[in-house]
């Protein structure tokens, strides 16, 4: 039999960003050298899942990584009652768990119940229970060597809990997640941040998602205070950024924090690096505009990692504050021509894709958000770029009716400039459509599409 | 500006010949160098990346060649001795003012506390 039992493992998650926690999964085992893989359907909003890795180790790299799941144990037994827990535990080979059991070792059992509160009684009947097992060690709850848990599964609907779990795990703890990485990195006690400053759980899932590895060159075209630079640093990447607005890059101006007026001397990305020991990782920040073309040419970034300043198609920039479209237009995107909720291609992510294309290496990933107007998101509106594949699609509610969603995308063709021509005419089609629609023409002329190549080439880079 | 990055910047005004960008002439009036730890890996995997001669002009240039070879010698991953002037030939010197020059145009990009501005006007572009 290729896979033992050794090779199941039971991961707790935590309940919150469910979507994104499958792709920071996949890719966390990716990069650990493995891939995901299960025996039984994930119950994709459970905070349990099962899942088969080939080694310890493996299992132990991707708790170094992951903010999404809390814990993961070695998975000695399951069951949908006490019984079934109970054969399955005495099902599990001994020579599997013997070495975990010896009488001069020390161990404890803890209990964790999802979705209800369980007494000091009940924990005590629980393990009670397990007296079958051959434990032979001597208890020491402060500083045990090994760790057993019981864990149980109450369901998901805290109004209708029932009286007994739907499912009981018991396991051997391998390893925490990185969940206080949540806590020491919090926007809270960030000495520089701007008034969009990404949540840290999310600026960690967006560097895992990415496969942010250490020795990596990390970028993000529209850096703002430097937000995402920092999680793909704390994983030991190199990180440069860019961003059009030159007070936010040298931390001048008025300061996003409340009870403050204007920004400090020494508020900067490097700074904010710097306050959590990460400045060896920062390379420099640039003033520059994202759509222009400052790098030379070559596969110079590992990573991408970016949240565009705004939402530029049309229906989504309907829901903005006109304060936002002002502010847009202030970066220098007043030219833009979105005429039709036919054009879903704006500016800002046709060049973010075609920048990734030809400047990330071979593998890397791009990874950033997407806003988007629900009422008409269909997934044709994810733009698409023909050297990238397109991995994950995550989406996070803003309102009832906006939400942003975060694409992941990996490089998997070489970026030639032929592929980059008939992305062009692509696209001067359909302006030359849009253009057309405008003019309430029933075909598109001649001018309509002089007009958009016009546009186009304006700005396009080179 | 790290002399990494400068290596990995051109020229971006409208009419410079294809190519002709690069690298960007440094004109410093202020250069600090600050000890960053040394990473072996890092520099060995950045050093194929980086156009050499371009390292070495620019480093010559702020003076601070640090015996810097004009060719890339044979075998450096495991030199540590030369990846340690490299290391600090790209990560450890900065330009905190001056400008950078467009070698074809003549365009002057400046750089202020350490920020190089890319920026140009609509008729540049």
């Amino acid at each position: 039999m290729a896979r033992g039992p050794l090779s199941r493992y039971l991961l707790l998650l935590a309940q919150e960003n469910l979507e994104f926690r499958l792709p920071e999964i996949e890719a966390l085992l990716s990069l650990c050298g493995g891939q995901f893989s299960s025996e039984q359907e994930i119950r994709i909003n459970s905070p349990f899942w099962i899942l088969n890795i080939p080694s310890e180790d493996m299992a132990r790299g991707l708790m170094k990584r992951t903010v999404c799941a809390k814990s993961i144990f070695e998975l000695w037994g399951q069951g949908k009652s006490a019984e079934e827990l109970h054969t399955s535990l005495k099902n599990y080979p001994l020579e599997k768990m013997v070495p975990y059991l010896q009488s001069d070792s020390t161990y404890k059992i803890c209990i964790h119940a999802f979705n209800k509160t369980l007494t000091q009684e009940e924990k005590i009947e629980r393990i009670d229970a397990l007296g079958f097992l051959p434990f032979d060690g001597k208890v020491n709850l402060k500083k045990p060597e090994h760790i057993f848990w019981i864990l149980e599964d109450y369901g998901m609907d805290p109004n209708n809990i029932p009286q007994k779990p739907l499912y009981s795990y018991f396991g051997r703890w391998i390893a925490d997640g990185q969940r206080e990485l949540i806590e020491s990195y919090s926007v809270k006690r960030r000495h520089f941040i701007g008034n969009t400053s990404m949540d840290a759980c999310l600026s960690f899932i967006m560097a895992n998602h990415g496969r942010v590895k250490a020795n990596d060159v990390v970028f993000d075209p529209f850096v703002g205070t430097g937000g995402l630079l920092i999680s793909s640093a704390h994983f030991g990447a190199y990180v440069c950024g860019t961003d059009i607005d030159y007070n936010t890059v040298h931390g001048l101006g008025k300061a996003s924090r409340k009870n403050q007026k204007w920004r400090g001397p020494d508020e900067n990305i490097r700074a904010n690096l710097r306050q959590y020991g990460l400045e060896k990782y920062y390379l420099d920040a640039l003033v520059s505009d994202a759509s222009k073309p400052i790098w030379r040419k070559g596969m110079l970034f590992d990573k991408i990692i970016t949240d565009p300043p705004y939402g530029i198609r049309e229906a989504t920039r309907r829901t903005g504050s006109p304060k936002e479209i002002v502010k847009a237009m202030e970066r220098g995107t007043e030219n833009h021509i979105s005429t039709s909720s036919n054009y879903h291609l704006s500016d800002i992510f046709f060049d973010l894709l075609n920048f990734a294309a030809e400047y990330l290496v071979m593998g890397g990933r791009l990874v950033y958000w997407l806003p988007v107007y629900k009422p008409e998101y269909t997934e044709e509106i994810i733009p698409q770029q023909p050297c990238l594949k397109l991995i994950s699609n995550c989406e996070q509610m803003l309102s009832s009716h906006t939400s942003r969603r975060l694409i992941t995308m990996e490089k998997v063709k070489e970026f030639e400039v032929h592929l980059n021509f008939l992305l062009f005419l692509q696209r001067l089609a359909e302006e030359a459509r849009a253009n057309a629609f405008k003019n309430k023409s029933k075909t598109i002329k001649s001018e309509h599409t002089i007009a958009a190549a016009k546009v186009i080439l304006k700005k396009s880079r080179g | 500006m790290k002399l990494l990055t400068h290596n990995m910047l051109t020229s971006h005004v409208r009419g410079v010949r294809p190519g002709g960008g690069f690298p960007l002439r440094i004109q410093a009036t202020e250069v600090k160098v600050s000890n960053v730890d040394f990473n072996q890996e890092f520099v060995a995997r950045m050093i194929p990346k980086v156009e050499w001669g371009a390292l070495v002009e620019a480093a010559e240039s702020l003076g601070h060649l640090s015996d810097l070879p004009p060719q890339l010698p044979p075998e450096y991953e495991n030199n540590e001795d030369f990846l340690k002037k490299v290391h600090h030939v790209l990560l450890e010197v900065e330009v905190m003012e001056g400008v950078l020059k467009c070698p074809d145009s003549g365009r002057e990009f400046p750089i202020t506390k350490g920020i190089p501005n890319m920026l140009l006007s609509e008729e540049e572009t």
